[in-house]
C-alpha cells in the first residue's frame, strides 16, 4: 500500500488508535498523510506524542483518549497544550495502565477489565461513564471496570514487516503496538522495510516478531517513517526538530511556515527538508 | 537478604549543596523497602534512588530509565564509554504488571500536593479550559493506589503545597474521596522532600485521618518558614530536627559515581537555592 491508500481507508468520525509512546516509534508519516487529507472529527487513542500535537494543531480531533502527551526530550507538547487550554476537543483522561486494560479488553472482546487504577481520583470523577464493579467472590472488593477501548482503526510503525503483515520490532520496548492492532477492526503497519520472515529472523530473535498478520489489514514501507520521533536502533528522537516543531506553536505564522516545509509536502520532500536520510540515521538512540 | 544493614556511622560532611542534602534525605525513603523496584522520576529522585541502593539498601532494583533492569545505578546524562550492566528486561507492559503487584516504590515530582497527599500533574485551573495543561495523569492513579510512593518538590510554596489540588491525579488519605469497598491498604505514602524540609504522613487531623507532618527542616530554615510556605496546616513531629547532613561516604558516591555530570546542580533554580545553603 501507499500512505495515501492507508489514509483512504479511514473515514471521518472514526476512533483511531496510534501506536508508539511519547516521541518513540510513532507512525508519523501516516499522521502527516492524514494532515494532507480532509480526514477529521477523530477520536484519538494514543500514548501521546507529536502525533497528538499535530492532529490537535490541525483541528482534526473531536475527542482525545490519553494518559499523557509528551515529547520525551521536551516534557510538554506545545501544540497539545495550546489546544487543551482552549478547550478545542473533548477529553477522556485516564491512567496509562487503564489505557492498556482498555485495549486488552477490546482485543479479548470483553466489555471491560477490572483494575484499581483510577479509583479515588478525579479520573473517576471527570469520567462519569466509568463504572465500578464489586468482586463477585468473598472479598467483595470494589474495582473500576475499565471499558474496552475498541478502535475502528490503528496505525503503528515497526522496523520490519512482511507483505502479509507479520511485523517485527527491533527496539528495546514494543510499547503496546501489538495490542493496538488486536484492539482494532483495521490495523495498518508502516515500517522501515518490507522484507521476508526469514530475513527478519536474521535481524532479531523470534521474540521481536510481535505482530501477526491476522491482526493487520495493510502494510506500507516508509523508511524513516517515525521521524521526528525515534525508531531505535535505526535512529533516535530528533530533539532539534522537535524544538522547531514546538516553536511552531507560537503563532499562525510560525505554524504556517512549519506546515509548508514539513506537512504540505510528500514523504521524500519531508525527509529532504528534515536534513536527509544520512542526517536522520546518524541521530543516536535516545538516552533517558 | 540483609537489606537494611545500618549505614556506616560516618561523620557528616562539612560542605555540601542544598541539592546534595535533599538527595541524601530523599534516599532514606527506600532504606527499609527490601527487594523492589526503586523508581526515581526526575533528576533528584533518580539520584536519590541510586544513592539508596548503593548506601542504604543493597536489595533495591533500578532500570536504565527506559526498559532494562540494571546491576548498578546508571548515571544520568551522556554515557560516553559507560556500558549498561543489564540484568533483565522491563518494558512498559512488564512495569504495569509490577505496579499492580506492588513491588515498586516510586518518587515523583507532582506540581501540587495537599495535606492528605493528594497530588496533581494534569492541569492547573479549570478542567475543561485549564490555565495550564500539564502532562496528564500518566500512571499516577495506578501507582498511588498500588504501591508505596514518595514525593520530591523542588519549590516549596503555597502554589505547590495547596489546600486542594486542581485535578486529583494520585489518591489521597481523605476517605471521602474513596468509593466504598475499595482496598486502601496498598496506598502508602512515605516521604516528601522539598527545598525547605522533609515531611511524612504520620500526622493526624481532627478526624484521625493521616496528614502531612513536618519531620525536619533544612539548615537555616525555621518551622515557621515551612508553615508559611505551605497552603494548609502542617502537623508537627514531636521533635523537629535539622535535616541530617549527608555523610562523607554518601557525598563521595553521589559526586563521583552516581552523578559525574553534576546534573544535581540543575535540581533547584539558582535564585531559590540560597535558603538552606550550608557553607
Amino acid at each position: 500500500m501507499t500512505t495515501a491508500e492507508v489514509v483512504g481507508q479511514l473515514t471521518d468520525g472514526m476512533t483511531l488508535g496510534i501506536g508508539g509512546w511519547g516521541a518513540r516509534r510513532k507512525p508519523m508519516a501516516l499522521v502527516r498523510e492524514i494532515l494532507r487529507s480532509p480526514l477529521t472529527d477523530l477520536t484519538l487513542v494514543s500514548y501521546g506524542g507529536p502525533d497528538v500535537g499535530l492532529l490537535c494543531a490541525a483541528g482534526r480531533v473531536r475527542r482525545l483518549v490519553f494518559g499523557f502527551v509528551t515529547l520525551d526530550v521536551i516534557a510538554l507538547d506545545a501544540h497539545f497544550r495550546r489546544a487543551r487550554q482552549a478547550g478545542d476537543f473533548e477529553i477522556t483522561e485516564i491512567d496509562e495502565g487503564m489505557f492498556q486494560w482498555g485495549l486488552r479488553a477490546a482485543a479479548m472482546r470483553l466489555p471491560f477489565l477490572p483494575t484499581r487504577a483510577g479509583l479515588a481520583t478525579d479520573v473517576q470523577a471527570r469520567n462519569p461513564e466509568l463504572k465500578t464493579i464489586s468482586s463477585p467472590y468473598d472479598d467483595g472488593e470494589t474495582l473500576l471496570a475499565m471499558p474496552a477501548l475498541r478502535l475502528d482503526a490503528a496505525l503503528v510503525h515497526v522496523d520490519q514487516a512482511d507483505s502479509r503483515g507479520n511485523g517485527q520490532v527491533l527496539g528495546p520496548d514494543p510499547y503496546f503496538d501489538d495490542l493496538f492492532c488486536a484492539a482494532a477492526d483495521q490495523a495498518y503497519l508502516s515500517c522501515e522495510r518490507i522484507t521476508t520472515a526469514d530475513e527478519m529472523l536474521e535481524d532479531g530473535c523470534v521474540h521481536s516478531m510481535l505482530i501477526n498478520r491476522s491482526q493487520v489489514s495493510g502494510v506500507v514501507e516508509v523508511p524513516l517513517g517515525a521521524h521526528p520521533t525515534g525508531c531505535s536502533p535505526s535512529y533516535g528522537i530528533d530533539a532539534a526538530h522537535l524544538k522547531e516543531y514546538s516553536a511552531a506553536a507560537a503563532d499562525e505564522q510560525a505554524w504556517g511556515a512549519y506546515r509548508e516545509r514539513y506537512l504540505d509536502v510528500d514523504h521524500a520532500a519531508y525527509i529532504k527538508n528534515a536534513g536527509g536520510r544520512d542526517h536522520i540515521t546518524a541521530i543516536p538512540s535516545t538516552i533517558y | 537478604m540483609a537489606a537494611n544493614e545500618t549505614a556506616k556511622d560516618e561523620q557528616a560532611a562539612a560542605d555540601f549543596t542544598l541539592a546534595e542534602l535533599c538527595i541524601a534525605a530523599a534516599a532514606r525513603a527506600w532504606a527499609a523497602d527490601g527487594e523492589l523496584l526503586a523508581s526515581g522520576l526526575g533528576t533528584a529522585p533518580r539520584l536519590a534512588a541510586g544513592l539508596a541502593w548503593l548506601t542504604l539498601n543493597p536489595d533495591l532494583m533500578m532500570t536504565d530509565s527506559e526498559c532494562m533492569l540494571v546491576g548498578e545505578p546508571v548515571p544520568p546524562g551522556p554515557r560516553g564509554d559507560y556500558r549498561l550492566k543489564v540484568e533483565g528486561w522491563l518494558p512498559f507492559r512488564a512495569i504495569f504488571d509490577l505496579i499492580a503487584g506492588g513491588r515498586r516504590h516510586a518518587m515523583t515530582m507532582p506540581t501540587q500536593i495537599d495535606r492528605y497527599g493528594g497530588t496533581n500533574i494534569s492541569v492547573i485551573g479549570d478542567y475543561t479550559r485549564p490555565k495550564v495543561a500539564l502532562l496528564g495523569v500518566r500512571g499516577i492513579p495506578g501507582n498511588t493506589i498500588n504501591h508505596p510512593c514518595s514525593f520530591f518538590i523542588p519549590s516549596h510554596s503555597t502554589r505547590s503545597f495547596v489546600e486542594s489540588v486542581d485535578m486529583l491525579s494520585g489518591v489521597s488519605y481523605d476517605p471521602s474521596r474513596w468509593p466504598a469497598g475499595a482496598r486502601r491498604e496498598f496506598h502508602d505514602y512515605r516521604l516528601v522532600v522539598s527545598n525547605l524540609a522533609v515531611l511524612d504522613f504520620n500526622g493526624n487531623d481532627e478526624a484521625g485521618i493521616k496528614t502531612m507532618r513536618l519531620v525536619s527542616t533544612h539548615p537555616g530554615v525555621s518551622v515557621e518558614q515551612v508553615q508559611e510556605a505551605t497552603g494548609f496546616e502542617l502537623a508537627l513531629a514531636d521533635n523537629i530536627v535539622e535535616t541530617p547532613a549527608p555523610t562523607a561516604e554518601q557525598l563521595a558516591v553521589l559526586r563521583d559515581r552516581l552523578d559525574p555530570h553534576n546534573l544535581r546542580a540543575t535540581v533547584f533554580p539558582p535564585a531559590k537555592s540560597s535558603a538552606a545553603k550550608k557553607g
